[in-house]
């Protein structure tokens, strides 16, 4: 049985807060962290840091198989499973929280652990925990159905990604389905696959982000290899935000400061 | 003749959604939706087209060897009191049933416009007849082998380079076919319009199960055939190992509509019945979503994948196809599962009395017989031989021959 979502629903606290960051003329920052990476202990204090200097978190749930990411994500998958960092877990460090962070948070989750955890159980559970919404990598819109209405019950976001290579007809429905935002990955490959500081986004990603943008009435995010001021500041006017994530969990890989970095991103 | 070798059942899965009863479905990341589509496309307009079919069937015929032998086994056959015939899979090129797949996938691919085919491998014999494939057909093939598999398939891993494919060790994850398989489909999502992922097993998303069996079932179709002709009628019992369940799959489906044939599918007991000591996920696992399928899996009670153990490289894997998953819940195919060391009993029996050295894997369902066979005298068996043993001579000389 489904309920009604709420007369505010927690997904409309995403959209509130990207388009708030957006609105003063820089796109929102999305922050994306392994949870428990690099330790479980260190898992609170490094969620705050992001948290404080984002205008979204986005807290990456481990997996065996994490086909969608690169290198840096899986190594960081592969060590908060060895730490024994669980969905259950993860769900009750967020509720432990006091007070909760304001920046809005999504869970990053292959599908097979929401399984697992239970479609019944998980809506329920996730916004107890403050959770406003999930993004799902291997979950495409026709498969999504049950979730999504599961999601729904508590006024949850299922974040949808397109692609460089959606074509035009697909790209319009599953803007027009999106909730929260729309998550624009900017080019085919995995996580992570740009390294260094003069790796390129392909050069027709603004083009991109327009089209996708012209779709779409949620805000609209670019992710995937995006890792410095420049490109950052190139996406103002074209995105409503920006998702940082490998290049962050290489800084909590190495022990850097997280909070330096993200506002490295943000410009003068 | 050709009558008898049309299917006999009708295909009614998948649907059209890719699902087998509950089983299946396609759950990729958005970057491949695309990809599937114009995969899925192109299964409609060639798979079964008379242009197609023309050209496949050539190839299996002038270069792979088809049909394959029916054999008959009669040392097994008065050992475990029964009638014994094999398929002989480890006689078509490459030494597998592998090379049915990979050659149909290749002319798809071609036709699909398609500039570099990639490939995974557990065991290396679908790596090997990828690569003799592309090779033939003329496309540059890359495979995703676990680190784990390169060491303990060694002499495939030449054979490979020697057939022109570039071999690409996978360390993360388990480093055996579920990291591999995991590692291709990565490449695939850097390059979905360029790359053809020639899938190996009859698993992952929709329509790589169905293309699979469709490409498979020649085994059936040709054994059934060839029973009627040779063994004067079908058999009791059609037995196959099954660790993806390609080979299973291609036996078992022209035997789905004839009711009489029970069907058996042979799982890697490894060594022993707790997680991660075996690779039995129809006997062992529970429902859930690995590399693109709705299945059965080995998991733990968070939804993490476990890994797997088994002596053959080739049934070491945490999923299964998801029409066996189906063919399972609906009780018209039988699984169980067989240790390692009865696997090697099974090997070391067929080699010394019926001069045939069989793949590891195919092992498994040797020894799934002979128990068939303990529980039901004079049963007519169809055994799949699904390869031969060359490759597994790294294992079985720290195995069977260690004291020698």
């Amino acid at each position: 049985m489904m309920k009604e979502a709420p007369a505010s629903a927690p997904r409309d606290s995403i959209s509130a807060a990207i388009r708030a960051a957006a609105a003063t003329g820089r796109p929102a920052l999305v922050g994306f962290l392994t949870a428990g990476f690099p330790t479980r202990r260190g898992f609170k204090e490094n969620l705050a840091a992001v948290a404080d200097e984002c205008d979204v978190v986005e807290i990456g749930v481990p997996f065996t198989d994490p086909m969608a990411d690169g290198t840096t994500i899986q190594r960081a998958s592969f060590a908060a499973l060895a730490d024994g960092v669980t969905l259950p877990w993860i769900l009750e460090e967020l509720a432990g929280l006091n007070p909760r962070h304001t920046a809005p948070t999504l869970l990053m989750s292959y599908l097979n652990p929401l399984l697992k955890f239970g479609l019944d159980k998980l809506p329920r559970a996730a916004a107890s925990a403050g959770v406003a919404g999930f993004i799902v990598p291997d979950l495409p819109y026709e498969e999504s159905g049950d979730l999504k209405s599961a999601l729904d019950g508590e006024g949850l976001a299922l974040v949808q990604m397109v692609t460089p290579v959606t074509p035009p007809q697909r790209l319009n429905m599953l803007c027009r389905e999106a909730r929260g935002f729309v998550y624009a990955v900017t080019m085919t490959g995995t996580t992570g696959t740009l390294q260094g500081p003069a790796a390129e986004l392909p050069p027709d990603v603004l083009e991109y982000m327009d089209r996708v943008r012209s779709c779409s009435t949620a805000p609209v995010c670019a992710g995937f290899g995006i890792r410095s001021r420049e490109q950052v500041a190139r996406f103002t006017g074209h995105a409503d935000g920006v998702v940082v994530g490998s290049a962050l969990v290489e800084v909590l890989e190495r022990g850097g400061d997280v909070r330096a970095f993200l506002r490295s991103l943000r410009g003068p | 003749m050709n009558s008898l070798l049309r299917t006999t059942s009708a295909p009614v899965f998948p649907d059209a959604r890719g699902r087998y009863g509950t089983f299946g479905g396609r759950y990729v990341p958005e970057t491949l939706v695309p990809a599937l589509d114009r995969l899925q496309a192109g299964v409609d307009q060639y798979l079964h087209s008379a242009d197609f079919q023309s050209e496949f069937v050539h190839e299996l015929k002038t270069w792979v060897g088809r049909p394959t032998a029916l054999s008959y086994a009669p040392t097994l056959s008065k050992r475990w009191g029964a009638q014994v015939w094999l398929k002989r899979e480890d006689l078509a090129h490459t030494g597998a049933h592998k090379i049915n797949n990979a050659v149909g996938q290749i002319l798809l691919a071609k036709r699909l416009g398609a500039k570099r085919i990639i490939a995974e491998t557990g065991a290396g014999q679908h790596g090997v007849a990828s690569a003799a494939a592309a090779a033939r057909l003329g496309m540059p093939c890359v495979v995703y082998m676990g680190a784990v598999d390169v060491e303990r398939q060694a002499p495939n891993v030449g054979r490979m380079h020697l057939l022109g494919a570039k071999v690409v060790p996978v360390t993360g994850g388990d480093a055996t076919l579920r990291a591999a398989i995991d590692e291709a489909l990565r490449d695939w999502v850097s390059d979905p319009d360029g790359t053809y992922y020639c899938l190996g097993s009859a698993v992952g998303p929709h329509p790589y199960p169905y293309l699979v069996r469709e490409l498979q079932s020649v085994i059936g179709r040709e054994a059934r055939a060839q029973m009627l002709e040779q063994a004067g009628g079908l058999p009791d019992v059609a037995v196959a190992c099954v660790g993806g369940g390609s080979n299973a799959i291609g036996l078992f489906h022209p035997f789905l509509g004839d009711a009489a044939v029970k069907l058996l599918g042979v799982e890697a007991g490894g060594r022993g019945t707790g997680l991660g000591d075996n690779a039995a996920s129809l006997t062992s696992g529970t429902p859930g979503v690995l590399q693109g399928s709705y299945t059965l899996i080995l998991q733990d009670a968070y939804g993490q994948v476990q890994e797997t153990h088994s002596v053959s490289a080739g049934l070491d894997y945490s999923g299964v196809g998801p029409e066996h998953a189906y063919l399972m819940t609906s009780k018209r195919v039988a699984y169980e599962s067989v240790m390692d060391e009865e696997a090697l009993d099974a090997l070391a029996e067929c080699a010394k009395f019926e001069g045939i050295l069989t793949a590891i894997e195919s092992a498994h369902a040797f020894y799934g017989a002979r128990r068939y066979a303990k529980a039901h005298p004079g049963a007519k068996i169809l055994i799949g031989c699904s390869g031969r043993g060359d490759k597994d001579m790294p294992i079985l000389q720290r195995t069977l021959l260690k004291d020698l």
